[in-house]
């Protein structure tokens, strides 16, 4: 039976720092950066007001943030934080570290462009930046999703047969900055839920003298990878489980992938956080229209659920995959996930649109010049240009 | 601080405790580091957990699956071992307020010049500004020397690296060191001083010191690097003794801003050449036509050493 | 030693048995050898304070000799050794001699 829940009306940030308050993790270590400062802000006030009795460290630079949360995770305890873009950028040396570590730290990233141009707005530059470090990454359609994610996040990275670092991503602004009506969940229920973490081998156990973090030659580095490798192939199976126990507790259901109107769907649209909303509503109007689409929404982006993946979007005749950030020289880093989950099946015809960048809006409109591209390669099925940037002036 | 009588510290009663850095690491023969380090540990009485930048003391204490370090010990990575130590100790206060620790610990900071004066500058003076309860410790030999002998902003003036050279046109290295102590004393932090392992009661006196201080303190410690220097694996105590002789490396110590000079060698004064002529590295300094090299090495010393003088008589007791 | 598979490795790399690296030999790298001629000891114990690889040996705040799995043969102890009268304790020799 779902417990009984608050609905509010809030930023996706405010949101976030809900999730981070009823946690209530032992360090956070934070830098400030736009558009995620609106979650160290008010995770501050909850320390400063004694709703918390966590230990902030405010350090001098992201690299610190991450550098901090690595050695405060080892000695022992719970440890989150958050970030955006360039900070992201500096903290990429430690990502590794965290993930070498198999240390559960888990970060809210508010996704923004990276510099140059600089530009603080929305797009998800940073998080693909990201996505190869070893991190488990759960993103989010809106401040619910978010919040709920968030609540999940520590149980993931916990999780015996895991011990990893975890990010949650949202859009930067549209998100993080838009007021939403949204459903939190009481304290108790939150505590109940994430429970108290024990550290595998921590540091400050000195009874137990250890040494983390050797050098290690190519006689052993090939096998501290596979092992790495080894619990990043249990985060999947550790994600559904955890997700159905919130289920139970929320009433919302969450997959490792949404879908949305996919089953019968000819052609199809992928895409992640924000612009699946926008999405969901074109695809009724088609539908209304008697065209045949559907929406995939990837919530678990690394590890990538290829064979599910494959498996819903085989029978579709097209497959359009927007990408909110590019790979310059290459295609969009959603699309090649999508190609090489379809690549063991004959499959629909493939082509991949770069949109958003930098803040730019992805309206109705463009959602329509999309899905009309896609009836018209599943009836042909010829793409005219396999990568093409579109919400651009031409 | 201990309100029991102490008893006076020799090497008898030192002797007692054990190595708490093995021996089966991988320096150089002869390294200095090791040295420093081993001295170190010997002042320590509470449990103490250790991070260290990387660097040649990181990559050869700790080669898996080996590890000579019996204390908790974490390497992260190359500019951040202040703030991966910062993180420890506030994880450790942050469980002490919960109760799930009882036990007072020490945390030390370790890293190279090259971890501490250039690339770990940033997160060193962040975490010494946030008043952190953790001694941070450089092991000073003058240049990035695990990956080869590169400058830092604290090899001497005039000093052959693999980054500058002693070539035809520029004679080694353009600039004179940075003087970190110093710029650690700025930060205001409980206890700042430098030391050398040729004194080791000097040495281990300030470790406790800096220990028992209530606040982030800092310390830099000279150690030879025989590979670096271009001088003998067995004179990494001579040539330490002879930089505080000479007054490039003196030993002094700030205390909630008193500075004490606590060697001063007065007319025992070594003149730089002395320090200089043993090391490889200063070869050129003494070949003919860079006679103003040494002239500029020297004056740079006895300026820094008369200000350090002056610094003590405003500042001192 | 037997070398680990990935299953084996201990979680995260951590190594858990501190101050293992005593089972791994240093002294094949010597090519001088540190030699203790006990009647000029004065048992100072610089040689012990200043050696970088905790290789002499000391016992009842007694230096009692080298620990040679260890000792790199630097040469540090022997030229700190004030010994007696002017006459070393420690004398550095050729390695196999
Ligand atoms: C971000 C980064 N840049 C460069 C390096 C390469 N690197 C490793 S150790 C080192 C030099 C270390 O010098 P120092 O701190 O003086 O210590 P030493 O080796 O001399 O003991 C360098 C340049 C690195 N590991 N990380
Ligand atoms: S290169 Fe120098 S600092 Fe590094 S281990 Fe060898 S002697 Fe020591
Ligand atoms: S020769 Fe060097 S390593 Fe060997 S005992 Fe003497 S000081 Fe130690």
């Amino acid at each position: 039976m779902p417990t009984a829940t608050k609905t509010v009306a809030v930023t996706g940030n405010q949101a976030v720092a809900e999730a981070l308050r009823q946690i209530n993790p032992d360090v956070v270590p934070a830098y400030p950066i736009t558009p995620s400062t609106d979650i160290v802000q008010r995770f501050s006030e909850f320390v400063n007001n004694g709703e918390v009795d966590t230990e902030m460290i405010l350090v001098e630079s992201e690299h610190s943030a991450m550098s901090a949360a690595i050695g405060a995770s080892a000695a022992g305890g719970r440890v989150a934080t958050a970030t955006s873009s360039q900070g992201m950028a500096l903290m990429w040396e430690m990502l590794f570290i965290a993930s070498g570590y198999r240390l559960p730290i888990f970060m809210a990233l508010v996704n923004r462009a990276l510099s140059a141009p600089l530009n603080i707005h929305g797009d998800h530059s940073d998080g693909m930046g990201m996505r190869d470090s070893g991190w488990i990454q759960l993103w989010s359609e809106n401040a619910q999703e978010a919040y709920d994610n968030m609540v999940m996040a520590p149980r993931i990275a916990e999780h015996m047969d895991v011990r990893l670092p975890i990010i949650v991503c949202l859009d930067g602004f549209i998100i993080s900055h838009s007021i939403e009506s949204m459903k939190y969940l009481p304290d108790e229920e939150v505590k109940k839920f994430v429970g108290e973490f024990a550290q595998l081998n921590p540091l400050l156990d000195t009874d137990n003298p250890k040494s983390i973090g050797a050098l290690v030659l190519p006689d052993y580095y090939m096998e501290h990878k596979r092992a790495q490798h080894e619990a990043m192939l249990k985060v999947k199976k550790v994600v559904q489980d955890v997700s159905a126990e919130f289920a139970k507790l929320s009433g919302r259901k969450y997959e490792i992938f949404e879908t949305y109107r996919l089953e019968d769907a000819e052609v199809v649209l992928v895409s992640l956080n924000s612009a699946a909303g926008t999405i969901k509503d074109e695809i009724d109007r088609y539908r209304d229209k008697g065209i045949k689409a559907g929406l995939l929404k990837p919530r678990l982006f690394r590890p990538f659920p290829y064979e599910e993946v494959g498996a819903a979007l085989k029978n579709a005749k097209a497959v359009c995959v927007m990408d909110r950030a590019d790979s310059f020289g290459g295609y969009g880093p959603m699309f090649m996930e999508i190609a090489s989950a379809l690549y063991p099946h004959k499959g629909p015809v493939l082509f991949n649109k770069i949109y958003g960048l930098g803040g730019r809006d992805l309206m109705p409109l463009d959602v329509d010049q999309v899905i009309d591209e896609t009836v018209e390669v599943a009836k042909t099925g010829k793409v005219k240009m396999v990568k093409e940037y579109i919400t651009v002036r031409n | 601080m201990s309100t029991t009588q102490e008893k006076p510290m020799t090497l008898k009663s030192l002797s007692h405790k054990k190595d708490l850095l093995t021996g089966g690491h991988r320096m150089c023969s002869g390294c200095g580091a090791p040295i420093v380090l081993r001295q170190v540990l010997l002042a320590v009485e509470n449990p103490v957990v250790l991070t260290n930048a990387t660097g040649c003391l990181e990559v050869s204490t700790c080669l898996f699956p080996f590890t000579a370090w019996r204390v908790p010990w974490m390497h992260s990575a190359f500019e951040n071992s202040a703030a991966t130590a910062s993180g420890i100790e506030t994880m450790y206060r942050a469980l002490r307020k919960k109760g799930k620790i009882k036990k007072e610990m020490n945390f030390i900071a370790i890293g190279g010049d090259g971890g501490t004066y250039d690339i770990g500058f940033q997160s060193l003076s962040g975490a010494m500004e946030r008043g952190h309860k953790m001694l941070y410790i450089c092991y000073d030999n003058g240049a990035y020397m695990n990956t080869g002998i590169q400058r830092s902003s604290a090899t001497p003036f005039g000093a052959d690296t693999t980054t500058c050279p002693a070539g035809d046109v520029v004679p080694g290295k353009p600039q004179r060191r940075k003087d970190l102590t110093r710029i650690m004393a700025a930060h205001n932090v409980a206890y700042a001083a430098q030391a050398s392992p040729h004194n080791w009661k000097d040495l281990i006196t300030k470790v406790k010191k800096a220990l028992a201080a209530d606040g982030p303190s800092y310390m830099g410690i000279i150690a030879p690097c025989n590979r670096g220097w271009r001088c003998q694996t067995n004179d990494a105590i001579q040539l330490s003794k002879l930089a505080v002789d000479a007054c490039f490396w003196p030993l002094y110590e700030v205390e909630g801003g008193k500075w004490t000079i606590n060697y001063d060698p007065k007319d025992k004064k070594r003149p730089i050449k002395d320090w200089l002529k043993p090391q490889g590295r200063f070869k050129h300094l003494f070949a003919p036509g860079n006679e103003w090299m040494l002239e500029k090495f020297q004056q740079g010393v006895d300026a820094d050493w008369e200000s350090l003088k002056k610094l003590q008589e405003a500042f001192g007791r | 030693m037997k070398q680990m598979n990935w299953k084996e490795l201990p979680h995260a790399g951590t190594i858990l048995d501190a101050g293992n690296a005593h089972t791994y030999k240093t002294g094949s790298w010597r090519s001088l050898k540190p030699r203790w001629i006990e009647e000029n000891c004065i048992q100072c114990l610089f040689c012990w304070i200043y050696c970088p690889d905790s290789s002499v040996m000391v016992k009842d705040e007694k230096m009692t000799g080298f620990d040679y799995d260890h000792c790199k043969g630097c040469g540090v102890c022997a030229m700190e050794c004030p010994g007696k009268k002017g006459a070393k304790a420690i004398v550095m020799e050729e390695e196999g001699k």
